[in-house]
């Protein structure tokens, strides 16, 4: 069936770093538990009681909101995690089942060593402790999409469990006051993932196409509130939240709406809700069915899954058929938090600018091409690339790969900048044309633009003697000591000069007129 | 937790004794009320059918606790007999699949190349009566 699946309990890695505005009247802001994660399928969910925001109304009980998340995400493999079929989207239908994906009777799962691999690297990124030994289980329910009648996942001793990840949240209404904050995982675990149902309302019918479920990446989240030093409260679960604003939505108006039940004397229900984009609040789903019951069981065609360290490693054994911690451990890729450190360290940078940089596809990456090949400084570099080349993206909706402006190009015009050739102003100005116009190079702009900075300080100097010659009440209530008078004359040789004057070096030439 | 589950040829009502008799009766008199019945029967869409189907069940819970009478204090539960196998791990390659045309033919309906089945478990909002799940 569906492809080899990962859950955990957490928020997908792009949208952790994301600026959540935790100005939310719930204060949701760090109330989020991990749940576990699954392979290809589902993470057990495990309400944690975090430290919660509260919302207060009228004086009453202040009230304070759980939230779990379980997050399905799909290994990246070639095959199946229990069978050898492709994985791979937008296949026909139903061709890349086997017979074990099927449950056609007789076949059996057989474990695909590559996602044990990816659960184990997914969980020493996470800071979990891996557990050498896992055991696989069954879930029992009925849907067309399960033709087994039972998911194969790990309830109760999963691959990894009691990990956290820190991640940044914009605190106040300034993007620069960013907040680091820590979430739990519960647990990781390996687990199938379903087949696809498309419902067919006309016809009365559903179809199915067991390949593999829509979507790489999916999160259910457990609401439940409470009022501080009291039991949990009882959760819903809302399903299928596919993209962090909607997930943050559908959380907002659960806990809003639970809080309004249980303040008008009703109760919360134990059940499954979806959310509705148009409405924006959450609705029920599963009708008549009260509480599942999963009817759990260990899967009876699967040993144990143990893992090793290179200490207890047993001698002699089958490479392929043992997987190391350690070695797993070594080949970790960089993750983003010691990126971000060596960011901070390197380049000076605020850490929140580091999370920003890290934060969109591509842009680490450009930006570290402009550094390479200017002599400007990295903290220019750094304010360029977050805030007018990030700027000029955001507004046309492009990603980073998709600018018309190249590391090269910027790179150019910042060391243009550096070098005085020209003003802050006119480095904008080109940056502009550089957008618009393709293959251009910022000296052609500059050149073309007549932008150079003026270089002879001379001739600046006579153009301020002018305009000092030609504004004499200016110059007067400057000496009076107007010190806002001295920018109006700056403006007026910057005038003079067509913008080609470095402000700061007017000033210098002014003041020292003015006081001789 | 797992007590040891013992397969004494219930294969499915090996973990879910535990279940039940806690419910119908915690001294293990025998009776499996019809709410638990009902219960099961939506769970595991099998149909008990008769009063004496369900006395049978009752029976065998019974025999079944008699696992009550072994004393498991501080022995580690076996949670399958496989414990002690190696569990085989497969390579991550694509040996499988391309078989739509074989799998389909086991369909009762097939839409294109998708299997049909009865719909259900759709959002509330947009239905009134939801169908029984009908077994085929």
């Amino acid at each position: 069936m569906a492809a080899p699946m990962l859950r955990w309990c957490c928020l997908g890695r792009r949208w952790v770093l994301a600026c959540i505005d935790g100005g939310s009247r719930h204060g949701r802001g760090a109330a989020i538990g991990f749940t576990s994660s699954r392979k290809r399928g589902q993470s057990s969910v495990a309400q944690q009681p975090l430290i919660t925001a509260q919302k207060s109304r009228k004086g009453e009980h202040k009230w304070a909101a759980v939230v779990g998340l379980e997050i399905h995400a799909q290994i990246s493999s070639n095959s199946k995690l229990f069978s050898g079929s492709q994985v791979h989207f937008a296949a026909p239908p139903n061709s890349l089942v086997s017979f074990f994906d099927a449950s056609l009777p007789g076949t059996l799962p057989v474990l695909n060593r590559r996602c044990v691999e990816a659960a184990v690297m997914t969980g020493l990124a996470l800071s979990c402790r891996i557990n050498k030994k896992s055991l696989f289980d069954r879930k029992h329910y009925f849907y067309a999409d399960l033709p087994a009648g039972y998911q194969i996942t790990q309830q109760r001793l999963p691959i990894a469990v009691n990990g956290s990840l820190a991640y940044s949240v914009c605190a106040g209404k300034k993007p620069s006051q960013v907040i680091t904050k820590t979430v739990r995982i519960k647990q990781i675990q390996l687990e199938q993932d379903s087949g696809k149902s498309l419902h067919d309302e006309l016809r009365s019918q559903t179809l199915i196409d067991l390949n593999r479920a829509e979507g790489q990446l999916r999160v259910d989240a457990n609401i439940s509130v409470h009022h501080p030093g009291e039991p949990l409260g009882v959760r819903t679960e809302v399903k299928n939240l596919n993209s962090a604003r909607f997930l943050a939505k559908a959380i907002d108006s659960e806990i809003e709406r639970q809080i309004h039940e249980l303040e008008n004397g009703r109760e919360i229900l134990n059940e499954t809700r979806s959310f509705d984009y148009k409405l924006g609040c959450t609705m029920p789903m599963r009708d008549k069915e009260g509480k599942q019951d999963y009817r759990f069981m260990p899967e009876p065609n699967l040993p144990p899954l143990l893992l090793y360290d290179t200490a207890s490693l047993p001698p002699g054994a089958d490479p392929q058929q043992v997987i190391n911690i350690d070695w797993i451990r070594e080949r970790l890729p960089e993750l983003p938090s010691e990126t971000r450190e060596k960011l901070v360290q390197q380049y000076g940078m605020l850490p929140e600018h580091s999370f920003a940089l890290l934060n969109e596809v591509g842009l680490l990456e450009f930006f570290q091409n402009v550094i390479k090949e200017t002599r400007a400084e990295p903290k220019k570099v750094t304010s360029w690339v977050l805030n007018i080349f990030l700027g000029f993206l955001k507004q046309q909706n492009l990603a980073v790969n998709e600018s018309p402006v190249t590391p090269t190009a910027l790179a150019e015009l910042l060391s243009l900048l550096d070098r005085k050739a020209i003003s802050s102003s006119a480095a904008k100005q080109v940056f502009e044309e550089l957008w618009r116009s393709k293959g251009k190079t910022p000296s052609q702009i500059v050149s073309e633009k007549r932008l150079e900075l003026m270089q002879d300080e001379e001739a600046l100097e006579r153009v301020c003697h002018a305009v000092m010659e030609g504004h004499p009440q200016v110059v007067m209530d400057v000496k009076r000591g107007n010190s806002r008078a001295i920018n109006k004359l700056i403006g007026l040789v910057r005038k003079a000069t067509l913008s080609r004057a470095d402000p700061t070096v007017i000033k210098e030439i002014l003041e020292k007129k003015l006081s001789s | 937790m797992w007590a040891r589950v013992v397969r004494l040829g219930f294969w499915s009502w090996g973990s879910w004794r535990r279940g039940f008799t806690s419910k119908a009766d915690p001294q293990g008199s025998g009776r499996v009320t019809a709410e638990v019945i009902e219960h099961l029967e939506r769970l595991a869409l099998v149909d008990f059918g008769s009063q004496e189907a369900v006395a049978r069940l009752e029976k065998a819970i019974a025999f079944a606790d008699r696992l009550r009478a072994v004393d498991t204090d501080g022995v580690e539960p076996m949670e399958s007999v496989l414990e002690d196998r190696c569990l085989y791990l497969r390579s991550d390659s694509v040996v499988e699949g391309n078989c739509a045309e074989e799998l389909l033919q086991n369909a009762h309906r097939v839409v294109e190349e998708y299997f049909v089945a009865p719909p259900g478990n759709i959002s509330l909002p947009k239905q009134d009566e939801q169908e029984p799940f009908s077994h085929n």
